[in-house]
């Protein structure tokens, strides 16, 4: 993964100079709150319904042991032991005290950490699939444009005072889409034209929140080194003409919609034709220089175990699940992809403890290259297992709580913090989640139901993911009380959609029974293997309805 | 007279007024100093004002510098109003100003300046920073320099870090 240069060290330790500078004119009253505000909120710094709380960067999920260890430390240190993968595959620390933030920002530093652009109007950490890299299908490595995207939009001058937040994801993969991309400000998904030329087709104004919307495709192919200006080129637009009069319509998806798909292309269009040639220009060196960073570890040659896995597989049931639900496909012989599963019932989404995050450090230099990556369904992935160590790595893990083989699965709920902890939230979400866990206990009914994303936001803000969801649940306030709506038939794969919304919204108390409901309906009118998405488009709403609001 | 951030960080006294944009059928209401008056009116007048170096524009944050592309260097001074600090329109029109439409005078930032948007301000072309009132200038040079070099391209540089980190 990516190692930092000279040039990257000074500015992380300009940046923690800054921050240290701007916290203590803030706390010397020199800086009124309002002014303090997006510097902080910058810094990933919320002020939130406990206490504050510190979004930490991790650029495209990708995190090694020793950046491991020291969160660990940092959460002991600096907050209560604890702390939560979100759902753009970063970390948050939910306790930290404000005067403590540039101290924090320091330890972090010394392990190539921040928490630049975690949060604000401004270009926000650049997401991708977690199986980058590792996985069969895909174009190319997008993680190396990731860092491109990072180092360029990284203190950018011109936009760190953009209408609204700004999100930017890519994908490779031409069968499956991990991360989302249809569904972000910019959604860049890698292709080869005809010539086998590497380049982009550019989804822009997608988003979630309280205008959820699919992003269109704005250009079908953007050769590789015209990435940065043809970006530069979308952001001045959205920088000049994005409103600022509403925070509710100045995501850029307003502005697309407003102007037309194609009439936001053509002002795109324009403004690249000034600066395509500019030195902003990609170079070819300067991508192969960031890719020697994303070069294969030192892989043994392998055979794939398949019988040794089959004996151990017969031998032991759990086993048996677990390795069908949690461990995929990877591209070399006799390696897998494992994803520890962070959705152990009664512990909320997403939740690490230090000890936890040790043990994941530990794991993944003993299994994985001293490498792991936070996935956005806020689980982690140790991405180069040997297939005849995954028993032994199977064992250590289930006392860890790490092995829940519920990957895909209802159970594995996408659910932001709610509020339990969020100053922005309606409805808690967490105890929605448990409480429909616990309904869904039973293993075997849980895998015949095969894969379902049930993704839970406690406000409109959509941390969760719901729309997306193909259950989706939404936190309202009603009157004073918190209430729950629910909408069906979302995805945020290649075939993204933004899901219908059920009806009338439920108590807390009832969850568990219309989740149930809903699953019943699928169960009832599925054809043979077909999963819960297709049931659904196939037959539509008002069965369900019907069944819920009998 | 009011004072001005240079982008060293030094502090000038300057004489410049910002003439605001006059209510409907008032025409402009031009002082004795130097002024800055609405890009467009001086565009409407600009045979009256040919020639003069006491005069000079700004464009508010809604305002499109296009209208002045091919006449900005017959300006001593330009501004660009930032009507409040996180409103970043005002990056944008600098840069164009410089970069596409070849600005070579002085650019200055009006409105809502703080300390700690000068070298987002500094890097996107600005030149002269008329900070706000309350805010301390004798910070202003180590805003302007929190870091010693960014990644991009901008109007400071044209070089991005990863054409400097290839050579």
């Amino acid at each position: 993964m990516y190692v930092y240069d000279e040039h990257d060290r000074q500015i992380a330790a300009e940046r923690v100079a800054q921050f240290r500078d701007q916290t203590e004119r803030a706390l010397a009253g020199e800086l009124s709150e309002d002014e303090f505000l997006p510097l902080r909120l910058q810094n990933g710094l919320y002020v939130q319904r406990l206490a504050p709380m510190l979004r930490i960067a991790v650029p495209y999920g990708m995190l090694r042991s020793e950046q491991l260890r020291r969160l660990a430390r940092v959460t002991r240190d600096y907050d209560k032991g604890y702390a939560h993968f979100t759902t753009r595959q970063n970390v948050q620390l939910n306790w930290p005290a404000l005067e403590d933030v540039p101290d924090i920002l320091a330890e972090l530093a010394e392990v190539e950490m921040h928490a630049n652009q975690t949060s604000g109007n401004c270009i926000r950490n650049t997401t991708t699939d977690q199986f980058s890299g590792v996985q069969v299908d895909e174009v190319a490595d997008p993680r190396p444009y990731c860092e491109i995207i990072r180092q360029w939009s990284t203190f950018h001058p011109e936009f760190a005072f953009l209408p609204r937040k700004f999100k930017v994801a890519v994908n490779a993969s031409e069968k499956t889409d991990r991360a989302a991309i249809q569904v972000h400000d910019i959604g860049l998904q890698m292709v080869r034209n005809d010539q086998g030329e590497l380049g982009f087709r550019v989804h822009v104004g997608g988003g979630l929140g309280r205008t959820p919307m699919v992003g269109p495709v704005i250009r079908e192919f953007l050769p590789e080194l015209d990435l940065l200006t043809y970006l530069e080129a979308v952001l001045r637009v959205y920088n000049r003409y994005g409103r600022r009069d509403n925070k509710f319509k100045a995501r850029i998806k307003i502005l697309v919609k407003a102007l037309t798909p194609e009439g936001f292309a053509e002002k795109v269009e324009a403004e690249w034709s000034h600066i395509k040639d500019s030195p902003t220009r990609l170079t070819r060196e300067a991508i192969e220089r960031i890719q020697g960073y994303f070069t294969e570890p030192a892989y043994d040659a392998l055979e794939n175990a398949t019988e040794l896995l089959a004996s151990q597989r017969f031998d032991n049931r759990q086993f048996d699940q677990w390795l069908s639900h949690n461990v995929d496909s990877h591209k070399k012989p006799g390696y897998a992809i494992v994803t520890l599963t962070m959705k152990k019932t009664g512990t909320p989404p997403g939740d690490v403890s230090d000890t936890q995050l040790e043990q994941i450090a530990e794991l993944a230099e003993q299994y994985s290259f001293g490498e792991v990556r936070v996935t956005h369904q806020q689980n982690v992935v140790l991405a180069d297992v040997r297939q005849d160590q995954l028993f032994e790595l199977w064992q250590s893990i289930e006392p860890m709580g790490f092995a829940t083989a519920n990957l895909n699965t209802l159970t594995d709920v996408i659910c932001c913090p709610g509020g339990d902890y969020c100053a922005l939230a309606n409805a808690k979400s967490i105890p929605v989640a448990e409480s429909i866990q616990r309904r869904f206990d039973d293993k075997d009914f849980l895998y015949d139901l095969g894969d379902i994303d049930l993704n839970i936001s406690g406000c409109m803000n959509a941390c969760g993911h719901h729309h997306v969801g193909n259950i989706g649940v939404l936190g309202v306030d009603k009157k004073g009380a918190e209430f729950y709506q629910v909408s069906l038939g979302g995805s945020s794969h290649h075939d993204a959609t933004i899901g219908k919304i059920l009806g009338p919204s439920f108590a807390q108390e009832d969850m568990p029974d219309v989740i149930a409901k809903i699953i019943d309906v699928y169960v009832d009118n599925r054809k043979e293997e077909e999963p819960f998405l297709e049931t659904y488009r196939r037959i539509g709403i008002e069965p369900f309805k019907e069944r819920v609001y009998a | 007279m009011p004072e001005v951030i240079t982008k060293d960080g030094a502090i000038k006294q300057d004489s410049w007024v910002v003439v605001s944009r006059p209510e409907d059928g008032e025409s402009l209401n031009m002082p004795e100093q130097p002024a800055l008056i609405p890009a467009d009116l001086w565009l409407a007048g600009k045979e009256h004002f040919e020639g003069r170096d006491d005069i000079g524009v700004w464009f508010d944050s809604h305002d499109e510098p296009e209208i002045l592309e091919g006449l900005v260097n017959e300006l001593p001074l330009i501004a660009v109003n930032f009507p409040k600090f996180a409103d970043g329109r005002g990056y944008s029109i600098a840069r164009l100003l410089r970069e596409r439409f070849g600005y070579e005078n002085e650019l200055r930032a009006i409105g809502d300046v703080l300390l700690d948007q000068l070298q987002f301000m500094k890097r996107c072309g600005f030149d002269s920073y008329a900070l706000r009132e309350d805010k301390d200038a004798s910070k202003a040079a180590r805003a302007l320099n929190f870091f010693s070099q960014g990644y991009q391209a901008a109007t400071d540089t044209d070089v991005p870090l990863f054409r400097r980190r290839a050579s």
